[in-house]
């Protein structure tokens, strides 16, 4: 599977790669990846929020507002987002699914 | 492959919080691993104690089949389990987990209920037929054991023949284009000299060299000492790791050798009933897969309630998530990153917990050894072979290491490509 070469930004489209699997802990989440075997910590409940929100938000400004984190951090998230793309976690939504 | 359950969460709830001292918010994931999760993460699962080999250092003193050992519908209650709690991969081991006749079907079960599988094998059942098979799934992991580069190193300890058959496996495997194979190597003081010529043979087969600890577990309690590396060997095994980088995985392997000075970076901390379990052949679940003994005896997965419930209820593992007292070691300056080393290599060799490791590189654990009144311990099960094996005398090496290309440090995390601490937040 191409890893996406682009950087998250606040007015795209996004949601969770196909091949991840998502567990709540206590600390915030585990997300596997099947396919190249990542594990990935997410290390704040918020983050869970709006990873598990993307899919439904217009971009990730939305998926940031409806998981209540304030508009100062948000750079800190896109930062995260980005490692996220980087390990194929999440990539962009581009209209037609590419679902395995 | 049906299409993956995707951000579920899990149905069952999570009663670990009633159990523990609180958990505190925030702080690093070392700290939030010591409380415990919800699941394990690096679970391994052994199918039986049979075993076509007699390892001199087995850590589960494997051989003869136990009559107990869970039934092919068991083991898929098993599996269902784990698929609830969202286990997503298990290692799979022995014995010899592939002379259990139904193992490749338990391999398609799992991977059928989005459980990842990693199995180790000696090779025995890895023939070109099975090779092409494997290679055809996504989900599943070969790691092939091979404690020796050279035949007459391996089958020192593993027994005359296993090195070719090892290689056999390896072969196959390569040809059926079957990718990123790993090879699983003991490092002893026989074969410490090694690491670059296992490094190549990785290299050549396109698989991931993977290095582990020789613990005085199961059979290895017999041998520990006269195989476990030396105080300068362990020097060595210290600056190849640093240089090798995550091209070579260590699992939980060497974090005791951050005492060596420069702090290695990744998950540093004892996962045992934590992150970290074994669910033996017969079904009972111990805190880790080194330490086979009623100390550590957590529950049984027959039981009411099954796995969920030992792992989220059993007293064992919430003392063992419960701030540990470290003794003499919280005085130590490496403390931070060596946290007293391996709970199971303390408990066998008869040394406190609170302890420290009996590598210790800071020299604690020699002395610790050499007291009068230590007492080994021996696991509470032994399924080897009646058969006695030439015990082991020394093998003529050379030691010499090349020099490894410079990257980044190891990876330390029990799961074996974590993006290890990764901190999307910086805090
Ligand atoms: S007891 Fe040793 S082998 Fe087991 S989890 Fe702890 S450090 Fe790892
Ligand atoms: S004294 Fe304890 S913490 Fe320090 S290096 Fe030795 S085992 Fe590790």
């Amino acid at each position: 599977m191409a890893v996406p070469d682009v950087a998250v930004s606040l007015d795209e489209p996004w949601h969770l790669s196909p091949s991840v699997a998502i567990r709540p802990e206590s600390f915030g989440a585990l997300a596997y990846h099947f396919g190249n075997r990542r594990l990935t910590f997410l290390k704040r409940p918020e983050l869970l929020a709006v990873v598990q929100g993307l899919d439904e938000a217009a971009d990730v400004r939305t998926a940031l507002a409806n998981a209540g984190v304030p508009s100062d951090e948000w750079t800190a998230y896109v930062a995260a987002l980005d490692s996220l793309a980087s390990a194929d976690m999440i990539r962009p939504r581009t209209g037609q699914d590419s679902a395995p | 492959m049906t299409a993956l359950d995707l951000v579920t969460s899990s149905a069952v709830p999570s009663t670990l919080s009633a159990l523990r001292a609180p958990r505190p918010a925030g702080g690093s994931l070392v700290q939030q691993f010591e409380y415990g999760l919800d699941a394990p993460i690096c679970l391994t699962w052994e199918l039986t104690y049979a075993c076509n080999l007699s390892c001199v250092h087995c850590l589960s003193s494997s051989g003869r089949r136990d009559p107990r050992e869970l039934s092919t519908a068991q083991c898929e209650s098993v599996i269902d389990e784990l698929q609830a709690m969202q286990v997503f991969y298990v290692n799979i081991g022995g014995g010899e987990p592939t002379v259990r006749p139904d193992f490749w079907h338990l391999l398609d079960y799992a991977v059928d209920h989005q459980v990842g599988v990693k199995f180790s094998t000696n090779g025995v059942r890895i023939t070109p037929d099975r090779a092409r098979f494997l290679a055809s799934s996504n989900y599943v992991d070969v790691q092939v054991s091979l404690d020796g580069a050279t035949a007459e190193v391996n089958d020192h300890v593993r027994g005359v023949g296993s090195y070719a058959m090892a290689r056999t496996a390896l072969t196959n495997l390569a040809e059926a284009g079957f990718k990123d194979a790993k090879i699983s190597v003991v490092v002893t003081r026989h074969n410490v000299g090694q690491l670059d010529d296992f490094k190549k043979l990785a290299d050549d087969h396109g698989a991931t060299l993977r290095l582990t600890r020789l613990r005085p577990s199961g059979r290895g309690a017999d041998v520990w000492d006269e195989l476990h590396p030396t105080q300068s060997q362990q020097r060595d095994l210290y600056n190849w790791l640093l240089n090798a980088g995550e091209r070579v995985l260590t699992g939980d392997s060497f974090f005791h050798l951050a005492g060596f000075g420069e702090s290695l970076p990744g998950l540093n901390l004892c996962g045992a009933g934590r992150v970290v379990c074994l669910i033996d052949p017969v079904g009972d679940v111990y805190a880790c897969p080194f330490a086979i003994h009623e100390e550590f005896l957590a529950g049984n997965v027959l039981e009411s309630g099954g796995f969920a419930t030992v792992w989220r209820t059993s007293e064992l593992f919430a003392d063992l998530r419960s701030p540990q007292t470290s003794g003499a070691c919280t005085r130590c300056q490496f403390f931070d990153s060596c946290r007293g080393g391996c709970m199971a290599a303390k408990f066998f060799t008869g040394l406190p917990l609170d302890g420290p490791d009996p590598e210790c590189v800071q020299g604690y654990g020699e002395s610790a050894l050499a007291d009068p009144d230590r007492e080994a311990r021996s696991s509470s099960q032994d399924h080897s072979h009646r058969t006695t094996r030439a015990g082991v005398g020394p093998v003529p090496v050379e030691i010499g290491f090349g020099i490894p290309a410079p990257s980044a440090p190891p990876v330390h995390a029990c799961a074996e490509n974590p993006l290890a601490g990764f901190d999307p937040l910086g805090r």
